[in-house]
């Protein structure tokens, strides 16, 4: 072990022993200005809020002009009677059917009873899905055991659960429950397995160190770290949720059953009420748009930006 | 110095007569057979309240001596003792949790420390105060400055109020200017709270700026080459010429050790 011998710098003030009266006194001031001009040079500055008309403008324009389009396209192949009229009706007469629903009082009935089920479905899908999701991200036996199965689960088409779910459970709510649940579960399981081996290992590892271990480890540092992940997870698993449904109730025809979108749309199909067939699509497909925008779409961008993720566009 | 910020000087140091003892460390990696020796033997003590700066070539087994000290690892022989428990480490990068503001970061950290939640608010305030950010509180990790983020780290790390400090190379992807005054800063921080510090780095001067003690380690294996207490009167500069006299001394020597490595 060696020592230095240490040589006096030249400097005033550095002669006297380091008391640290001299260190506040000499840090004290300049190092606080210094390190706030510094801090104030570094921080990004904050971004301009664009103004809410332009965001409308932006947001809504294009696909207002989009839907427009479609309908002009449409009201043309209606013009020039590509198909019958009974194959093919014209804009205004199924937007006649929709008005004629609403009018009889039916139209909420069907689209309540649907989404009720729908949103129903995947609560009880992402209390399921959710602790799955974190055994087989966590444990790595259940990983191997059934990591393989549940992203095969993923890609089996619900509507295929639908003549099993029949044979189980009769044409009930418990059979349109199971066929949801087997079609959400999967996505939202895999979700988070995926957001969980996302995180960084700093965070983990940064987790450990102030001691934050097991239960409160997973409670504080991997769920947070793996929402990004498990969101997505969720909006895939409402949209399988959604489609779940949306087969079984088209299959599960019963009276015992409430009527739902699905069976509009088959009740379209049995009259050959062409119309009615096209406002049950239209109207499954308005749901579907209509939770994302409404739910999902703001979450995401919520916890994007927090986190410094998102781009202002 | 009249004020102790940070509560007691735990009382389990002063009997032990350290902050840490790591003694006889070896540490390998890999499987059995084809083992690749890390750390050799590796004794160094940290007295309590000390300032001490390990020194090596990149690769030379920094990290991992600092995550062994931090109980992220066990070493493969040898024992490391650090009495009253768990040690602080402040990572490379800062590692603050991006969902969390700036403040709830150091009151999770708090909140592991068994802090009652009444006082978690305040005491995070405080230790950003002591930082001088007093009003990041509410401020998001991405709306720092790589500078702020670092001494958002550096309160954490103190919100454990562990005696120990490790930190891994933290200001190494900082900007000249800014890690300059992060070096005041720490220094500053460090005569505050009477905290022991242990601090990796591979850059000699950093190393000779902060340090009451620098210990070297050679490369592959890891061993303490040599140490050189520093005498020299806080506050220092990086630029100081004592700094910069002890610094080529240890460059000379640092140099040899990596020397060593090519003539085989
Ligand atoms: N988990 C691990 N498994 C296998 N080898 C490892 C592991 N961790 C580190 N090593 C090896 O140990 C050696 C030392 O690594 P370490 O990260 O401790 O070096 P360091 O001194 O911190 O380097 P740097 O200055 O680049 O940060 C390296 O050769 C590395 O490849
Ligand atoms: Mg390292």
């Amino acid at each position: 072990m060696a020592s230095t011998e240490t040589t006096k710098p030249s400097g005033a003030g550095r002669e006297e022993p380091p008391s640290e009266d001299s260190t506040e006194q000499r840090s004290g001031n300049d190092l606080a200005g210094l390190e706030a001009g510094l801090d104030a040079l570094e921080s990004p500055t904050t971004a301009t809020r664009t103004p809410f008309g332009r965001v409308l403008l932006g947001k809504a324009v294009p696909p207002l002009v989009a839907v427009a389009l479609v309908i002009v396209l449409w009201q043309l192949a209606y013009s020039l009677n590509l198909k019958e009229d009974y194959q093919l009706p014209s804009p205004l007469q199924v937007g006649d059917a929709i008005r004629d629903l609403w009018l009889k009082g039916t139209l909420l009935d069907f689209v309540w009873t649907s989404v009720s089920r729908g949103l129903l479905g995947f609560v009880v899908a992402i209390a399921i899905g959710t602790p799955l999701g974190l055994l087989v991200a966590k444990v790595r036996f259940v990983r191997a055991a059934i990591g393989p199965i549940l992203t095969g689960l993923q890609s089996l088409p619900s509507v295929a659960w639908v003549p099993a779910a029949i044979i189980w459970f009769g044409l009930t709510d418990s059979m349109i429950y199971a066929v949801v649940l087997l079609g959400a579960v999967p996505s939202i399981a895999n979700g988070l397995v995926s957001g969980v081996d996302q995180v960084p290992p700093l965070y983990l590892r940064a987790g450990r160190v102030i001691g934050a271990t097991g239960f409160a480890g997973v409670r504080h540092v991997l769920l947070p770290a793996a929402l990004p992940g498990y969101l997505a997870g969720l909006k895939q698993g409402w949209a399988f949720s959604w489609r779940s449904l949306m087969a079984a109730e088209i299959i599960a025809h019963s009276p015992d059953l409430g009527a739902g979108l699905g069976q509009l749309l088959e009740n379209g199909r049995t009259y050959q009420d062409m119309s009615m067939v096209l406002s049950a699509i239209l109207l499954i497909l308005v749901v579907g748009i209509a939770i994302d925008l409404l739910v999902f779409a703001p979450l995401e961008r919520r916890v994007l930006r927090s986190r410094g993720l998102l781009v202002n566009r | 110095m009249s004020t102790t910020l940070l509560s007691t000087p735990a009382d389990e140091q002063v009997e032990a007569g350290y902050a840490a003892r790591i003694s006889h460390v070896s540490k390998s990696f890999g499987k059995a057979g084809r083992q690749q020796l890390v750390l050799d033997d590796i004794s160094v003590d940290v007295a309590p309240g000390e300032f001490v700066t390990l020194l090596g070539a990149s690769g030379c087994g920094k990290s991992t001596l600092l995550n062994l000290v931090a109980g992220l690892d066990k070493p493969t022989s040898g024992t490391i003792d650090v009495p009253g428990g768990r040690a602080a480490l402040m990572f490379q990068e800062h590692a603050l949790f991006p969902w969390l503001t700036a403040g709830r970061n150091i009151e999770l950290a708090l909140k592991m420390r068994g802090l009652p939640k009444s006082e978690r608010r305040q005491e995070a305030e405080r230790l950003l105060e002591l930082v001088r950010l007093g009003g990041a509180h509410g401020k998001r990790v991405h709306e720092l400055s790589g500078g702020m983020r670092q001494r958002v780290a550096l309160a954490r790390a103190l919100a454990q109020d562990s005696r120990l400090l490790l930190m891994d190379e933290p200001f190494a992807a900082l900007d000249a200017i800014t890690r300059d005054v992060l070096h005041e800063e720490l220094t500053r921080v460090w005569s505050e709270t009477k905290v022991s510090v242990l601090f990796v780095t591979h850059n000699v001067r950093e190393a000779v700026r902060l340090a009451q003690r620098v210990v070297l380690l050679s490369s592959r294996p890891g061993r303490v080459a040599r140490e050189w207490r520093v005498d020299i009167p806080q506050p220092r500069r990086i630029e100081d010429a004592a700094v910069a006299n002890l610094s080529i001394e240890i460059t000379e020597q640092l140099r040899g050790e990596i020397r060593r490595h090519g003539q085989h």
